[in-house]
């Protein structure tokens, strides 16, 4: 139901929150020691969820990826924080224009139910 | 308290600001008591530095950051000849806090950047969640 109402956008609002999440713990633990910093591949993940939702089987962490660090450091930290700023940026980004599609949709569908 | 309710952004950023928190006082501290004198070796101040640690909630997938302990530095004492001192010893010794002012300066500017980071993350994630609500 949720699929065909919203297409590709229901799933793809809630990766981008889960996203933003990942990206605020890496912000997070930006001076923890040893901390190995996290990201979505968002293709992956949200490919996963789409046939997940159509019956197949499919591994809820798909997609998540280590990040590689350009340069590493001595503790062990591969928290780079500029590259967490951009992504965090990108991610809300994308996330509103998500939710943009997703507003559209309820009120198309809202309207039709009001039959103005 | 809300240990057993899973992780939000909200939770989550107030921790790691928390444990900013902890580590910028360690460094104030650290930068107060420079120049400090002792009698002796072992009376000296010695430098404490805040360790973090990952504290990785399963339920939600959020790893969150907890200040485990503050660590005194195994630097020694500078000792310094200065026989008028009050405080010095037998032989006109006193010894100085071994505190590297530039150093704590450059601790205290980093986790300022990185406290002004998260309430930025958070501004931003509550601004996208508020949208998501009003939206009819």
């Amino acid at each position: 139901m949720n699929e065909r109402l919203f297409g590709i956008h229901g799933a793809a609002l809630t990766l981008r929150s889960e996203r933003m999440g990942v990206i605020a713990s890496n912000i997070a633990n930006a001076a923890t020691p040893g901390y190995k910093a996290r990201d979505i591949d968002f293709n992956a993940a949200l490919d996963a969820r789409i046939s997940a939702a159509r019956g197949a089987a499919s591994d809820p962490r798909t997609g998540m990826v280590w990040r590689t660090p350009t340069m590493p450091s001595l503790d062990g930290n591969t928290v780079e924080l500029s590259r967490e700023q951009v992504a965090f940026a990108e991610n809300a980004v994308a996330y509103s224009a998500t939710l943009s599609f997703v507003q559209g949709r309820v009120n198309t569908v809202t309207r039709a139910l009001k039959g103005e | 308290m809300p240990d057993r309710a899973p992780m939000t952004m909200f939770s989550l950023t107030t921790r790691a600001m928390s444990a900013q928190m902890v580590r910028m006082n360690a460094a104030t501290s650290n930068l107060a008591n420079a120049g400090s004198v002792s009698s002796t070796e072992a009376g000296a101040y010695r430098p404490i530095r805040a360790v973090f640690a990952v504290e990785l909630d399963r339920a939600s997938g959020l790893a969150g950051v907890t200040s485990s302990g503050l660590v005194r530095s195994e630097a020694a004492a500078t000792k310094r000849y200065d026989p008028s001192h009050p405080l010095a010893d037998a032989d006109g010794n006193v010894f100085e806090a071994a505190v590297d002012e530039t150093a704590e300066m450059v601790e205290i500017m980093d986790s300022a950047r990185q406290y002004q980071n998260l309430v930025q993350a958070l501004q931003t994630a509550k601004q996208l969640m508020l949208e998501t609500l009003r939206s009819q």
